[in-house]
């Protein structure tokens, strides 16, 4: 099972959390989380996998892969393969870049409901249930088309800054 | 006008990207927008603002949960994306304990309805995250439907959600377990049987027993499937149930090596591997093949395969170290391997090589290997020798003098922090192992003499465990000046109190040894100006004593005292020494400290004046010795009784005595404290450092008649320590010294207490029994005797307790899978009984659910009977096998008796033939 999914930039600045087994209750482990995590990952051409014990509890490790200005980090549990686990952020990663062509992190900063989407599909309730992009695509496309829909069907868009943008 | 100037979340991005430093400000400021803005009738401005809040609680972590009821709203707009909104919202930041979440429940059965299928999904998605006992038991019948759908991506999730229901709500077994393993047979959609593996890898994990009937589903897939995803979770699957059957790991090794070599997969490779070295380990052609397939994954370039090559190796190492053996080089060269995990992984495979021919070449090479390496990484390579070596006491080790100076060796490593582990190995191998104690003492005073020791704050837990080794067993040291100089040099004040304390201990000790030791001579060169006519009083004693000592086996020390004389000067000396160090201690602030000091300090007043006399030789000089001599033996006597391991339990053996009420509230102990604890404070003796070493014996044996302490408070002591055992530190130092603050006397209460002497004594020849027979068992050259006790040397952990939601799950689960017809009649009377106590109010609603849960499953099972059939007739056998284990439990009388109703059933439905095979596996498989 995976147990969580966080997404950061190399300065330890969340990009996107998820956690499966709602376990960081506090504000402070949050924190310390992003703080610790970035020095704990390592210098290049190194192994990418991490004991977590410590932080998410038993029988749990971490997996962290590197694009550019981010982080993406799963946490799992020994349900799940270590290579595996490599490939489905791979698999995210090469969503997220068909997605929003030529991912970068302006993108993943400003589609924060968008990302939430795309990993949805790929990860329900801490199981791998999709491993294609081009399935994820399929749906997330379907919900992006129910959105407009619905906004058209509603009033015109009310706010300044939506009115500004258009 | 209010949702005109609304913020939109990308405006607070923008806001959040452009605040340099006040961004708590600037979130702050947001979040008192929100507040408002959430507010609205307006579902487009709430949704927003709920938007917006979500965004913060996930990157800055603001607190939600005041919002969950507005959450709940927005799921309940029918507009798809403020739904969309809500849902995120609620599955961001409710727990199961949010007060407001049994609201949704209406909410989400209406989605699980609807006709739009991405509505489906967000309502499952949010089931599968938040879903507590109420809510699974509610929207099982949906869940259950869904299963069923045309629609594959909604059919997946229901899937996938299956599990949260098993999870909290585990009767849901009865309802939807049928249709998840029809799910397996879904050959023509992948999806769905990676769903359904998926899921059932989980279920595995947790209790795989349950799930061998269904073996033969997963060997199909495991040969038939050709997605990497699927065969990994098979291969999880049959990691969990090969061990339970051994059939089944004869059948599964072919297609797993099979795989194994054709895989492109590096990913499933591993897997295939790590199943293999895990559950299939005695199976030597495929450890061997496996074998091939690590190497290849150690000399690869990526680091990550270096890893998992070697984490595998560690995964056959207790079984099959001739993989290991085969890659020791590389083992041995990955410790100076940049990559930190690609090191720890073959530091432990180095110490699964470890053996007793080894251990020195090993640890020599690992120490050498820890000076040179960093300080973080130093300490893991001399914890891990710590633990290994210390491993089921003191196993491997066979020369346990090269152990102690290794440990020696150890504590002056640059890096070092393993001070409270080396300090508990050092006085443990000193009690345990009686032949290498002048070693120890070597090694303790090499560490007490060196002044540049004294500053490393890290290295003050070995230095309070070599003084006080040094002051225990001070027969074995060579110059006793030299130990007491060194114990009472000017640096001590860099230690902490507790550990000058035990500094200014030993070196108590030590005077008394050697006051003792110059007396004796002293009445012995007497004895032989004298010559035989006049046999001295202290002579004699001095005879006695030694005779006495000599059975504690100190043969060697007293020879050893012989060699170097200790000199009137150096008496002199010694007790000078003492006023100028431990003289300005009796004022210390620390208690201990004080009260040592001014023990010793006492002590040197009252023996000065005779000793200072007996230095001189006078007539009255033979008196005043045998007065000084009295007075040293009667503390040589207190220091030089041995202590002990004590059993753990030793303590619950010593019986009660009569008359003592032990089930008594613990109030009673402030009354007899508060009269006992000002008058012990009072008094200043030597009985204070007794206290401290915890020797029993003098006090029993010499000083019955003085008083003794009420038998209620030791008792009542004895009592807390038997109910609270947890608290009290687990070392035998630590019981035996326990024990002396029991038995301590408080000196000026005059009570009867033969029970209390009783109760020692008791113990002590307990304790005695506990070791002595194997201590007297003979002397092996090679390894000297390590004490062990039968029983006690680890605390006894109490049996863990079974969970309770498991079981039920797995109970449930394993019902279904008998697929007997009496399924039915339990259900609905569970359900009833469910629905009676836990919800008063439903329990009528929740019936007639399950009721129709149970049409629909029976419409299914009458179109699918077959497998059902067959199932039921394994499941017949697996019970057979499953007996044993039921007569184990106990309070579960009622659903045993369930089964046993079912096993009488069937056993009359099956040829005896079927039942005599008490396997669980069916005869398709093998």
């Amino acid at each position: 099972m995976i147990k969580a999914v966080m997404v950061m930039n190399t300065q330890g600045k969340p990009r996107l959390t998820k956690f499966y087994e709602f376990l960081v209750r506090k504000r402070q482990t949050q924190f310390s989380l992003f703080f610790f995590l970035p020095c704990l990952i390592r210098a290049e051409n190194v192994s990418n996998f991490m004991e977590a014990d410590s932080i998410f509890g038993p029988d749990s490790r971490l997996v962290y892969k590197h694009y550019a200005t981010l982080y993406f980090v799963f946490v799992f549990d020994s349900s799940e393969n270590e290579l595996a686990m490599l490939d489905l952020i791979q698999v995210f990663v090469e969503t997220l870049d068909k997605c929003f062509r030529n991912v970068c992190e302006l993108d993943i900063v400003f589609n924060y409901s968008k990302l939430h989407t795309i990993l949805d599909e790929i990860i329900f309730g801490g199981q791998v249930l999709e491993t294609s992009s081009a399935e994820v695509m399929k749906v997330v496309e379907e919900i992006s088309r129910q959105e407009s829909a619905s906004n058209s069907i509603g009033l015109v868009t009310k706010t300044v800054s939506g009115w500004r943008n258009r | 006008m209010d949702s005109l100037f609304q913020r939109s979340l990308d405006d607070i991005i923008k806001g959040l990207r452009h605040q340099q430093a006040g961004e708590s400000a600037f979130v702050s400021k947001v979040l008192e927008e929100v507040r408002r803005e959430i507010k609205s009738t307006d579902s487009h401005t709430k949704s927003t603002a709920l938007q917006k809040l979500t965004y913060l609680h996930s990157i800055c972590f603001v607190d939600m949960s005041w919002a969950a009821f507005h959450a709940i709203e927005c799921i309940s707009y029918p507009n798809f994306t403020h739904k969309k909104v809500g849902y995120l919202a609620i599955s961001q930041s409710f727990q199961e304990s949010t007060p407001v979440i049994l609201l949704i429940s209406n909410q989400l059965r209406k989605d699980l309805k609807s006709n739009v299928e991405v509505e489906v999904s967000l309502a499952l998605e949010c089931l599968s995250r938040i879903g507590n006992l109420d809510l699974c038991r509610d929207l099982t019948p949906e869940v259950f439907t869904l299963m069923a759908s045309s629609r594959i991506p909604v059919r997946k999730k229901a899937i996938g959600v299956v599990l949260r229901l098993f999870g909290k709500y585990p009767d849901a077994v009865r309802v939807c377990f049928k249709r998840l393993v029809e799910s397996l047979e879904s050959s023509d959609s992948p999806p769905i049987v990676s769903a359904v593996i998926g899921v059932f890898c989980e279920l595995a994990s947790k209790d795989p027993k349950a799930y061998l009937p269904l073996a033969p589903e997963f060997y199909k897939i495991l040969v038939d499937s050709r997605n990497n995803w699927v065969l990994i979770k098979v291969l999880k699957i049959f990691t969990k149930l090969a061990p339970l059957e051994p059939r089944l790991a004869k059948k599964i090794v072919e297609p797993i090596c099979e795989l194994m070599s054709k895989t492109g997969a590096k990913s499933l490779m591993f897997e295939c591997i790590r199943t293999i070295l895990t559950s299939l380990a005695e199976h030597e052609s495929a450890v061997k093949l496996a074998a091939g397939r690590i190497n290849e994954l150690l000399i690869d370039e990526d680091p990550n395969l270096r890893y998992l090559g070697l984490h595998a190796l560690a995964i056959v190492a207790p079984k099959h170290i001739w993989a290991v053996l085969e890659n020791k080089e590389f083992v041995i060269k990955s410790l100076s391997d940049p990559d930190p995990n690609i090191k720890l992984e073959s530091l432990r495979l180095v110490m699964e090589m470890v053996s007793e021919s080894n251990v020195v070449e090993i640890c020599r090479v690992l120490v050498n290997y820890a000076t040179k390496s960093e300080p973080e990484f130093c300490n893991v390579i001399l914890g891990s020798i710590l633990s290994t070596c210390s491993n089921n006491v003191y196993e491997i080790i066979v020369d346990f003098d090269w152990y102690v100076s290794l440990l020696g060796e150890m504590s002056r490593i640059q890096h070092c922090q393993k001070g409270e582990e080396i300090e508990n190995q050092l006085i443990d191998i000193g009690m345990r192992v009686q032949d290498v104690r002048p070693e120890l003492v070597r090694v303790g005073r090499d560490l007490l003499m060196d002044p540049a020791l004294l500053g490393n704050p890290f290295l003050h837990r070995i230095l309070s465990a070599a003084a006080w080794l040094c002051g225990e067993y001070v027969e074995f040291i060579r110059n006793p000046v030299e130990l007491m100089e060194s114990l009472l040099q000017p640096r001590t004040s860099l230690l902490p109190p507790s550990v000058r304390a035990v500094y200014l201990e030993s070196a108590f000790k030590a005077l008394v040894f050697c006051l003792h030791s110059y007396l004796k001579s002293a009445t012995s060169s007497d004895h032989s100006a004298l010559g035989l006519s006049d046999p001295g009083v202290s002579s004699q004693s001095y005879d006695e004593f030694s005779g006495a000592h000599g059975e504690n086996g100190e043969a060697s020390g007293t020879t050893l005292i012989q060699e170097n004389h200790i000199t009137p000067d150096s008496v002199l000396h010694l007790l000078n020494l003492i006023d100028m160090a431990v003289g300005p201690l009796s004022g210390s602030y620390d208690v201990e400290i004080q009260e040592r000091a001014r023990n010793i300090l006492g002590f040197t007043e009252l023996i000065k004046p005779v000793l200072s006399d007996s230095l001189h030789p006078q007539d009255e000089r033979h008196k005043q010795q045998v007065e000084a001599s009295k007075m040293v033996r009667l503390l040589h006597d207190t220091f030089s009784d041995e202590l002990g391991p004590v059993s753990m339990s030793a303590q619950g053996r010593v019986p009660v005595p009569d008359g003592l009420v032990l089930h008594e509230n613990l109030a009673d102990l402030e009354a007899v404290c508060g009269s006992s604890l000002p008058a012990s404070s009072a008094t200043i003796s030597f009985e204070g450092s007794h206290n401290v070493e915890g020797a029993t014996s003098i006090f029993i044996s010499d000083q019955k008649e003085e008083s003794e302490p009420s038998s209620e408070s030791t008792s009542l002591l004895a009592e807390h320590r038997k109910r609270h055992g947890l608290y009290y530190l687990p070392s035998e130092k630590n019981t035996e010294h326990h024990e002396a603050n029991n038995d301590y006397p408080p000196a000026n209460e005059l009570k009867s207490g033969v029970t209390v002497s009783n109760d020692a004594q008791d113990l002590a020849k307990l304790a005695e029994q506990s070791f002595l027979p194997k201590r007297k068992s003979k002397q092996v050259k090679a390894r000297p005797v390590v004490v062990k006790l039968d029983e006690g040397d680890v605390l006894p952990i109490s049996s863990k307790i079974p969970q309770a939601k498991d079981d039920s799950l797995s109970e449930a689960v394993r019902d279904v899978l008998l697929g007997n017809e009496a399924d039915a009649d339990t259900l609905t009377q569970k359900a009833a009984a469910d629905s009676v106590i836990r919800k008063k109010g439903k329990e009528k609603l929740n019936a007639k659910e399950q009721e129709d849960d149970l049409d629909h499953m029976d419409s299914q099972s009458g179109t699918v009977q077959n497998p059902v059939k067959e199932r039921s007739k394994r499941s017949s056998r697996k019970q057979n096998a499953d007996e044993g284990d039921h007569g184990g439990d106990k309070g579960k009388q009622k659903r045993r008796h369930r089964h046993g109703k079912h096993r009488t059933r069937e056993g009359v439905q099956n040829p005896p033939a079927n039942v005599i095979s008490q396997t669980p596996v069916p005869d398709l498989l093998l």
